[in-house]
């Protein structure tokens, strides 16, 4: 029962942080939003491909947009000790971490889910494929969040891993970008979409299970 | 508090290698309830590696720490020790309840309130107030009222006197009396000299 009081106080601090910090969340979701409109600008008067490629406009920002707000993870907690009085907690670290990496969805997933639809319908997507992408992004953008959460605990401690996250943490979001984007556009052609959304649902459960345990070890040996 | 009064601190052969300099070896120490341990020596002498040991944040490069005679990788060690290091771990966009609010759901509930920590560090005014309106010895109090929320026998202090006043330092010993005398123990640093008349402080001089 404490345990579970333990990882709501964490979740619960995490949130009350961000409102009170406010860029953290706003940050992201501009940058999904700006690089999104950008593209029909850029590409001209050309509507049926700005729709062909819009599942993958789409998806390819919100993977850009949860690595820009990887850092902020850790960052704080690391430079003020609190990372520190976590890890020493009787709790096990693990727990606390996924508390951390869904409070870190909540503020950075899913405000692009709220958005998303409205950013697709700009772009021309067909409406049947919306309730897809939405799906998509559901069970997609959590696991960002935690496979993403593995990499800023190795380089947490270094004073510049911007560089070394992104190609740590790139190649492991790309089945997530590619079964997302193929359902999405079977979606848009009317076709069954079943498999792409099991294989999400099953690399979902997996890093939930997973995920926590690399990114407590890495932050145990980030510390030190 | 329920302190277990048989509770036992023990490093044994301890040795610390950093960047091929033997920062010590062979440190061996007992501390049984009721004592303090004094680390000293001078600035990079290992005080800090020491204290890091045994929060379990850095493995020894030899020997073992012992906490009532199991290895501290325990989870039991956990729940008895507390650290507040040279970082507050305190944030400073959330109100000082907050913060403590936080501490006291990833311990266990100890001797006091959160009010009567306040109280007890003079904070009590301060408990709406953000962090970081405080004053650093006001943050340095609040990271130390961590300490009396939660229930730890162990604590181990890194210059916890850091940014404190006269006044701040005399009410912070005694509370480290008042928690000796209860059957606590403490590992500590300190460059100033520490003043603790009713405890059986031990000395180790790092060099």
């Amino acid at each position: 029962m404490s345990l579970f009081y333990a990882f709501i106080a964490i979740i619960r601090r995490d949130l009350l942080l961000t409102v009170r910090r406010r860029s953290e969340i706003a940050n992201p979701l501009l940058f999904f939003i700006l690089v999104i409109t950008l593209f029909p600008l850029g590409i001209g008067a050309q509507p049926h491909l700005l729709q062909a490629i819009a599942p993958g406009i789409i998806w390819v920002s919100a993977l850009l947009a949860a690595m820009l707000s990887l850092d902020s993870l850790f960052r704080s907690d690391f430079d003020d000790g609190s990372l520190e009085q976590i890890l020493l907690s009787p709790y096990p670290a693990s727990i606390l971490v996924l508390a951390k990496i869904i409070a870190h969805w909540l503020v950075t997933g899913l405000p692009l889910l709220i958005v998303a639809p409205l950013l697709a319908v700009f772009l021309g997507m067909p409406t049947q494929s919306l309730g897809v992408l939405l799906l998509t992004l559901l069970l997609g953008t959590p696991v960002l969040s935690l496979i993403g959460a593995i990499g800023v605990a190795l380089t947490v401690g270094l004073r510049r891993g911007g560089m070394i996250l992104s190609l740590l943490v790139l190649p492991l979001y790309v089945p997530v970008l590619i079964f997302a984007g193929n359902a999405v556009e079977m979606a848009g052609s009317g076709l069954p979409v079943d498999a792409q959304i099991n294989i999400l649902i099953s690399i979902l459960c997996l890093s939930l299970v997973l995920a926590p345990w690399p990114t407590a070890a890495a932050l145990k040996m980030s510390v030190t | 508090m329920q302190i277990n009064s048989t509770s036992r601190l023990q490093g044994s052969d301890l040795s610390c290698v950093r960047d091929d300099r033997v920062l010590f070896e062979d440190l061996c120490f007992e501390l049984n309830s009721g004592q303090a341990l004094l680390l000293e020596g001078e600035n990079g002498s290992g005080k800090t590696s020491l204290l890091r040991i045994l929060c379990g944040f850095r493995e020894p490069d030899a020997g073992q720490v012992w906490w009532c005679g199991n290895a501290i990788n325990d989870s039991q060690y956990y729940e008895d020790m507390a650290y507040v290091g040279h970082l507050d771990g305190i944030k400073k966009e959330l109100t000082s309840l907050e913060n403590l609010k936080v501490s006291l759901a990833l311990g266990q509930a100890g001797r006091y309130s959160i009010p009567q920590a306040l109280a007890k560090v003079q904070l009590a005014n301060f408990d709406d107030a953000l962090v970081q309106t405080l004053s650093a010895g006001q943050k340095r109090r609040l990271s130390l009222a961590r300490l009396l929320i939660t229930n730890n026998t162990l604590w181990i202090l890194d210059e916890p006197f850091t940014s404190l006043d006269i006044q701040g330092i005399t009410l912070i010993e005694s509370l480290m009396a008042e928690h000796c005398k209860n059957g606590g123990m403490i590992v500590l640093t300190s460059h100033h000299d520490i003043a603790l008349p009713s405890v059986d402080v031990q000395r180790i001089l790092l060099s």
